[in-house]
């Protein structure tokens, strides 16, 4: 990341939390206070020892006094430090939610292109962790380098207050704390990116022979797929080994530039002290200060890759909720549809320098049924994804009883379909709640009939909580047969105007099929239907058939029409047919 | 958890010098205010300067020694927890390869993945964590309190009373936080699986018009974490104040006390100096000891996971001794007895009594809906599975008595997902028999019609292919995978479904190739569609994971009603599939 993106989405990140400025100014005068409060203490406690100085040399009224003094300083920095981390967890935790909510309620919105081309887990880990340590990154960074900073001017102000001249030994040997602690981080990142490197090969080696490994037994290839991973093992080892140690020596190699300092505030205040310059007290206040001096350095080194990597979650996680919508514009709606549809010479390709529907014109009256037909690949899923608008058409216009889809509202338009899709999707909720997602307001005896009528009643009541029982998303007992036929009964609950079935009945057995086949006339009657399928029975009956081949409609027609045509799909009919 | 101190056995004595380093590095720290205190109780006291600069001579030689035991520590620790991750992790891997298949599914391979990544970097920096900081921490607590005995025993009571509210405070605190941060966990879990849900279903949800609804649901999730963050969080707020305050507070009676045992004439005002910078050491170390304890409650689930993994039976497949019978030259045939098979347990089979006689040479075909049971019926051949009931042999044999590497031999396996690993097609092409010649790699991609592209590419056989195989197209890969079955020439060759994504030409073309091997394997032919099975010696129909019917094409034509449905709705004739 550059400067200049880096300093705009800092913009960006200020202009967020401009909701909790008020939290952020408490949390700031918290921090303030108790730097100030903090760094008291030692100076107090110099005061203290100076109180005791031999038997008979002590000063009890003062040292009453300093001692009442420091109970004061500390149950003060008990509060502004309590009240300043529940502030800052406050405002962490809701930035957090805030943009987990608003990043998830774009990914309802965007354009169907994006979730397609981009690879889901990566969604999932924005909304996860890069919100997390963005949060966490951000907002403990930024205190953490507040008060890191307010420590190291105050601690200066503190010792050029009791001894310029120590003050100064301190203040010199700091640069060298701070270019060691540069150089050695400089050099393990380096090695963890090699480590990070290696880790990566070493996970899509893991991810691949772990999907492929059923291959690997029939292979016997164990053996050797073992070989390979220790190779790829000990070279990872080999550079975690570096960047683990190389890291783990920032902190002991500070440290002796500390004890340095710490030895030579210790002769020059011993000596001065000697001369009356310090008190034993000034002395002791001095020590400590030398001590803890270094440790805000050293997390401020550590703040500022921290602070990075948030702003780099934060620009994903910025990305994601800009992400271009869908475009839903329309405010036309048609209170009854006909079901007559248009499509009017439409362009359209997913890859805008690959050619891939053009000049598409279709006619489908109301109530008749589509086939679409053609090899696997062949983008026959396309004309779906134009109908439902998860993809607007390039040029042309697609009609629905004269109307521009474009004019419509996605839900209007999209509540007009009942869809049927060949990759089964439910939720992780119950039977019941699945089924209601096409009709909310659905009674038990409504979602048993419409069960019925898909022959699916009889396993959900075989199901261990019958209707209630939850479906979960992974390792579910369901088969795809099952699981399909869960989701048409979903659309049979509430059956829209129109409908597409994309190989709907693809994992369900012939015999059910023909089960299910009256309730499936039913429903298909007197809707306009696109049906995506390979039966060539479905097919036949058909009012008309586009033959869809590398992208575009080769032949539309109906089966006699087609069979005189003798192209396409003649072929393909007779293909299977001469076998017999 | 204690699978990991068997790993670290190997390195024990590092184990243990990582830690000793650190404590010697601690008294080296201890030795500080010790020293300091008689800079000021004799240098100070007594005006010698040469005395201050020596005794600062001895605090540098202390930081010098320090670095040096620190690093030794530091790098002994990072050897240590590095090189035993790696081995953990060479040892899952080895034992996911070893999973039976059912195994295998049961966990899913995400979980698997998860394990043998994240689980062990958690290990790994859990261990290096505990090398550094378990001994040195609590050390310097005690060290500090036994230095402050040996500097006044009256006094040094009070670091007792501060210990020991300390670890109460840090007690209390963590039982109350640390529960939570597992709800935490759990709850952060939920809005990934919504999250991934939901995309999973984006089609359908915009379908339905579920938007509002989603986000309600996803809303919720994520206020319940974030309550939970916020409720935790004002617990664990308290940490370091509460901390704070009792350390300061010992200091203020420390102090206090100490006046009076100077004007007893007991210590000197050094010694007070030194008093109250122990003092001031254990808070920092105490609150270094509670941030572990943190890191160490994130992996001990971590470890418990990878350990439950690692004590997975590796196979629980039945294996006899083998009869010795198995001989060099197979034949290839295969007999079925009353074979039944479920994937739980239960006697609800999903292969059910399936009897079977495959004579070598010979080529089955078998048929039936998806969920049918024929996937698991070729897995029951090569014993991937064990038969619940029944028996599996091949040429007389039970494949019991057979070894994975000997039935791997004798089969040639096309799966029903066409995949490839990463490297090289010849690298794919080598996968069971490594010395094939490239001239046998090529006879086996010419029967399998992929001879021609792979010849087109640049590189030839040896063209790179990437991971599971992306980079050709579905039919190219159906074809590889084929000739993949075929190098070194199995005695029975599997086809899973595995023309699918072919024209019909090509597929004409393959079979004929496939009939006509030079070295006769017996052949097994799954699929869904009629035309491929028909010409099969013999075709079993397979429903709800029962045979329905066996026989060759015009017998079932005439007797099988299932087989009849499936080939009339595949060849419909007038009067077929339109009632």
């Amino acid at each position: 990341m550059n400067k200049k993106s880096q300093s705009r989405i800092l913009n960006r990140v200020l202009i967020e939390l401009k909701t909790y400025s008020f939290k952020i100014f408490i949390s700031l005068i918290c921090a303030l206070a108790t730097v100030y409060l903090t760094l008291r203490i030692p100076i107090l406690t110099g005061q203290a020892v100076d109180c005791i100085v031999a038997p008979g040399q002590i000063d009890y009224d003062r040292l009453i006094q300093v001692l009442k003094i420091m109970t004061v300083t500390i149950a003060a920095t008990f509060f502004t430090q309590w009240i300043m981390n529940r502030v800052n967890n406050d405002i962490t935790y809701s930035v957090t939610k805030s943009l987990r909510d608003r990043a998830f309620v774009k990914l309802q919105h965007m354009k169907l292109s994006t979730v397609d081309s981009h690879p889901h887990g990566d969604f999932v880990s924005r909304i996860v962790s890069d919100a997390d340590t963005f949060a966490d990154g951000l907002l403990m960074g930024f205190t953490q380098f507040f008060t890191g900073v307010l420590t190291i001017l105050g601690t200066i102000y503190f010792m050029l207050m009791i001894s310029v001249k120590i003050a100064l030994i301190v203040i010199i040997a700091t640069p060298a704390s701070l270019l060691l602690a540069k150089f050695i981080s400089e050099k393990t990142y380096k090695f963890f990116g090699e480590q990070a490197k290696l880790r990566g090969t070493e996970t899509s080696y893991i991810e691949e022979m772990i999907s492929g490994k059923n291959i690997i037994r029939n292979m016997d290839y164990e053996d050797d797929a073992l070989e390979r991973f220790e190779l790829m093992n000990d070279r990872l080892a080999d550079a975690s080994m570096k960047a683990t140690f190389y890291s783990s020596t920032v902190n002991p190699s500070t440290r002796l530039i500390n004890n340095i300092i710490y030895a030579a505030v210790g002769v020059f205040g011993a000596i001065m002290a000697i001369g009356g310059g310090i008190t034993v007290g000034g002395l002791t206040s001095f020590l400590s200060y030398a001590s803890t001096y270094a440790k805000p350095f050293n997390e401020i080194s550590g703040v500022i890759t921290e602070f990075q990597n948030a702003l780099a979650c934060a620009a994903r996680l910025f990305e994601m909720i800009d992400a271009e919508v869908e475009v839903d514009e329309g405010e036309t709606t048609i209170p009854e549809v006909d079901g007559e549809i248009q499509f009017n010479d439409v362009f359209f390709s997913y890859d805008k320098s690959k050619k891939l529907i053009e000049h598409l014109n279709l006619n489908v009256k109301s109530g008749q049924r589509v086939a679409i037909v053609g090899p696997t690949g062949a983008g026959k899923s396309t004309i779906i994804n134009l109908l439902m608008r998860f993809y607007d058409v390039d040029a042309g216009e697609i009609l629905v009883d004269g109307v521009d889809i474009r004019d419509l509202s996605l839900e209007d338009l999209r509540s007009k379909f009942g869809m049927v899709l060949q990759e089964t999707w439910l939720k992780n909720a119950s039977v019941r709640d699945n089924l209601r997602m096409a009709k909310p307001d659905a009674t038990d005896q409504e979602i048993i009939e419409a069960a019925k009528a898909t022959h699916a009643h009889s396993f959900i009541k075989r199901m261990p909580y019958g209707y209630d029982t939850i479906l979960s998303s992974v390792g579910g007992s369901l088969s795809q047969g099952q699981m399909q036929l869960l989701c048409i009964t979903r659309v049979m609950l509430n059956i829209p105007p129109m409908l597409i079935l994309d190989e709907a009945t693809s994992s369900i057995d012939t015999r059910t099929e023909q089960k299910i086949q009256s309730a499936f006339n039913k429903m298909m009657k007197g809707r306009t239907t696109f049906i995506v399928a390979h039966r060539l029975s479905t097919i036949r009956e058909a009012d008309v058939i586009l033959f869809v081949k590398d992208g575009s409609i080769v032949e539309q027609g109906s089966h006699v029409e087609l069979l005189q045509k003798n192209g396409f799909y003649a072929k393909l009919y007779r293909s299977q047919i001469e076998n017999c | 958890m204690s699978f990991i101190l068997t790993y670290l056995k190997k390195y024990k004595i590092r184990a243990i010098l990582a830690p000793l380093f650190k404590m010697l590095e601690a008294i080296f720290e201890l030795l500080v205010p010790l020293v300091m205190a008689s800079i000021i109780n004799k240098g100070i006291a007594s005006s010698d300067t040469h005395y201050i600069i020596r005794m600062s001579g001895v605090l540098l030689l202390l930081a010098v020694v320090g670095l040096v035991f620190s690093l030794t520590a530091q790098y002994f620790s990072a050897n240590v927890a590095v090189y035993a991750a790696a081995e953990i992790r060479r040892d899952l891997f080895a034992k996911i390869l070893s999973l039976s298949q059912g195994t295998k599914e049961k966990i899913g391979d995400e979980v698997l993945t998860t394990r043998i990544t994240n689980d062990i970097n958690q290990i790994q920096n859990a261990i290096n964590m505990v090398l550094r900081l378990f001994l040195r921490s609590p050390f310097i607590v005690f060290g500090a309190t036994i230095m402050a005995f040996i500097v006044d025993v009256k006094s040094a009571l009070i670091f007792l009373l501060v210990v020991g509210v300390l670890s109460l405070i840090v007690f209390i605190i963590m039982k109350y936080t640390l529960p939570r941060y597992k709800t935490i966990a759990a709850r952060l879990e939920k809005v990934l699986h919504a999250t991934s849900e939901n995309l999973e279903g984006a089609r359908v949800l915009r379908a339905f018009n579920q938007v509002d609804k989603e986000k309600k649901g996803f809303e919720a999730k994520t206020g319940e974490l974030a309550s939970m963050q916020i409720s935790t969080g004002k617990i664990s707020a308290l940490l370091n104040p509460v901390t704070y305050v009792a350390v300061n507070l010992g200091i203020v009676l420390l102090i206090y006390v100490s006046m009076r045992r100077v004007d007893g004439g007991y210590i000197l005002q050094g010694d007070v100096v030194a008093l109250v910078n122990y003092m001031s050491q254990i808070l920092v170390e105490l609150i270094k000891l509670a941030n572990l304890i943190v890191l160490l409650m994130k992996a001990f689930p971590s470890a418990d996971r990878v350990q439950e993994l690692m004590e997975m039976k590796s196979d629980e497949r039945m294996h006899l001794n083998s009869t010795g019978n198995m001989q060099n030259e197979n034949a290839g045939s295969i007999q079925l007895s009353n074979v039944s098979f479920s994937y739980n347990g239960t006697n609800d089979y999903d292969v059910e009594d399936i009897t079977l006689d495959i004579p070598a040479g010979s080529v089955l075909g078998v048929i039936g809906g998806t969920g049918s049971g024929k996937s698991t019926l070729l897995k029951l051949m090569n014993h991937t599975y064990d038969a619940s009931k029944g028996q599996v042999s091949i040429d007389g044999i039970d494949v019991k008595s057979m070894t994975d590497g000997e039935l791997s031999n004798l089969f040639g396996i096309v799966p029903q997902k066409a995949s490839l690993f990463s490297g090289t097609i010849k690298s794919n092409m080598t996968m069971k028999k490594q010395d094939a010649g490239d001239e046998e790699i090529k006879a086996a991609l010419n029967i399998a019609q992929a001879l021609d592209f792979v010849e087109a590419k640049e590189g030839g056989i040896n063209a790179e292919v990437s991971g599971k195989g992306t980079n050709f197209s579905g039919g190219q890969r159906q074809r590889l995978t084929i000739a993949r079955a075929l190098v070194g020439q199995p005695r029975i060759l599997v086809l899973d479904d595995s023309a699918s994504a072919l024209d019909l030409a090509t597929e004409a073309k393959l079979r004929k190739a496939l009939h006509s091997l030079p070295w006769k394997p017996t052949i097994i032919l799954v699929s869904q569609r009629a035309s491929s099975v028909m010409d099969a010696d013999q075709i079993l129909v397979l429903e709800d994971g029962k045979a329905v019917g066996l026989g060759t094409h015009s017998q079932l034509l005439e007797s099988c009603d299932t087989y009849q449905e499936i080939y009339y709705c595949q060849f419909p004739r007038e009067e077929a599939c339109n009632e």
